[in-house]
């Protein structure tokens, strides 16, 4: 093991060197460009040997990682954005066609007005591709997030692609310690991609994602939702995997001090710093705060979810995103869909923040904090669904 | 490994291969897909110069060539598109209406 002082997009390209993968379908855009910039380094310096594609858009760069993995060779990609929406369409040809791909998604704020800064509007509108999707709170998560995405999506009984999100800028270009695995640890603890057939596999000629009629998508649409079902179960596999050669320890979400909370707060990535500051300051002065941090959201953890809040008085959801629902943020919807089994439910509510890079601080997350307070003791929920901030004409009165 | 002709449409979601993926070559000729056509070529031999010209416009490879001359068509993969008869310069190609030949 070695400590040193990385991005998190030089950390992703340091697992990527260490893996050592067979194709990358390589094209640059703001905030990932780091990413294949600092691997085709590596690939100059000889350090891999991966065939290291550069394509015209993102379209072709994920066309060339459906068609490198479908020919047998573990392949990757990276891209934030507007180059994920152009690849929109590819992404559900990977995963129906059970192509284990992985993407770095460094999440960037969807166009327009045109925005570089970070929230998710990106990769929550690729959620329901098919795709596992992890989310890093800091550089030490996307490293690790992304050394552990080929054992779950290569995994026969899943076969599905994987995609490591990280904030854009927040955690792409901000500089941490960090803690590296050796490097043949790495690649042990990944190991070779098998998959049992491939089209250069000369035994048998394999046809990849054939015109599928009414009498067969559906059985194929199953097939790849029993899938995505069963991987919450190989996710927690390979993290006791890895706690094992790293020493941290990984679950489909973090609990932070959530063992007695009444409040809590559900949100993902490095909003998670932050909101733990304002617990701990929350903590100090009596009032029993905890936060939940997404870590997987597909597959949605609903289920532990919901007993993870069970004994909660009050729990807002707060969305780095919007979704244009007229109901809420996706992060919100899941989270309510969640809790509806519960016999006992808490209150609810929904807070949209952080929109392309608005700053969030801890006196923001302690407001939260103290608006759920005020819910569970009046028992007024209020409005259900809000933004936070946005500049106000409230405000300025 | 499941073969293309053990799947038909009645084979639970269990049985099939992942994505839909076809463990070997020359499956096109267990399934019928002519039965959409909704127009027909006939072809009237006693026209025809064997000039080959029909058989690499036919996007289905639905015309069988044998020892220098074209046969009949073969109907099961045939979609009735109509190009034989646009590139055949001898009139020996004749479109009907509906999907069958008469």
């Amino acid at each position: 093991m070695m400590n040193k002082c990385m991005s998190g997009n030089e950390a992703v390209a340091y697992a990527l060197m260490q893996i050592n993968p067979d194709v990358m379908g390589a094209f640059p855009i703001t905030p990932s460009t780091e990413i294949p910039e600092y691997f085709a380094n590596y690939v100059a310096n000889g350090q891999v040997n991966t065939e290291y594609v550069t394509v015209e858009s993102e379209h072709s760069s994920m066309s060339v990682c459906i068609a490198a993995q479908a020919a047998g060779a573990r392949s990757v990609c990276a891209t934030s954005s507007c180059g994920l929406a152009l690849m929109y369409e590819l992404l559900y040809v990977a995963a129906s066609c059970r192509l284990p791909i992985t993407l770095a998604c460094v999440n960037r704020a969807l166009s327009g007005p045109i925005n570089i800064n970070h929230d998710y509007s990106d990769s929550m509108g690729a959620r329901d591709a098919g795709w596992i999707q992890i989310y890093a709170e800091n550089n030490q998560e996307a490293y690790d997030n992304f050394i552990m995405a080929m054992p779950i999506g290569e995994s026969p009984s899943i076969r599905l692609p994987v995609m490591t999100c990280m904030d854009g800028f927040i955690t792409s270009h901000a500089v941490e310690n960090i803690e590296l695995l050796d490097t043949d640890v790495v690649r042990n603890f990944v190991g070779e991609y098998k998959p049992e057939n491939y089209l250069l596999k000369k035994e048998n000629p394999l046809a990849v994602g054939p015109y599928d009629i009414s009498a067969y998508y559906m059985e194929h649409k199953v097939q790849e939702a029993e899938s995505m079902k069963a991987a919450k179960a190989r996710i927690k596999e390979v993290a006791a995997r890895f706690a094992k050669i790293s020493g941290r320890s990984y679950s489909l979400f973090e609990e932070y001090r959530m063992e007695d909370a009444q409040y809590a707060i559900v949100l993902m990535g490095s909003t998670a710093g932050t909101a733990k500051a304002a617990v701990d300051k929350l903590r100090q002065e009596g009032v029993k705060a905890g936060l939940i941090k997404i870590r997987v959201f597909r597959p949605f953890p609903g289920e532990e979810l919901a007993q993870a809040l069970a004994n909660t008085r009050a729990v807002a959801v707060m969305d780095k995103s919007e979704g244009f629902s007229g109901n809420g943020g996706p992060l919100f919807t899941e989270t309510r869909s969640a809790l509806y089994d519960l016999k006992d439910r808490p209150y609810l509510i929904d807070i949209v923040f952080g929109l392309g890079g608005r700053d969030i601080k801890i006196e923001d997350i302690e407001k939260v904090f103290l608006r759920l307070a005020n819910i569970a003791a009046s028992g007024e929920l209020g409005p259900v669904y809000t933004h936070l901030g946005q500049r106000s004409k409230e405000d300025v009165k | 490994m499941i073969r293309a002709k053990d799947i038909n449409e009645h084979t639970p979601w269990q049985d099939l291969t992942p994505g839909g993926e076809i463990y070997e070559p020359g499956t096109a000729r267990d399934f019928d897909t002519g039965t959409w056509r909704t127009n027909t070529p006939v072809f009237i031999e006693e026209a025809c110069k064997h000039c080959m010209l029909c058989i690499p416009f036919c996007p289905d490879s639905a015309i069988p060539v044998q020892d220098g001359k074209r046969l009949g068509f073969n109907y099961m993969h045939c979609k009735g598109c109509g190009i034989c008869e646009q590139v055949c310069p001898f009139v020996a190609i004749k479109m009907v209406a509906g999907g069958v030949a008469i």
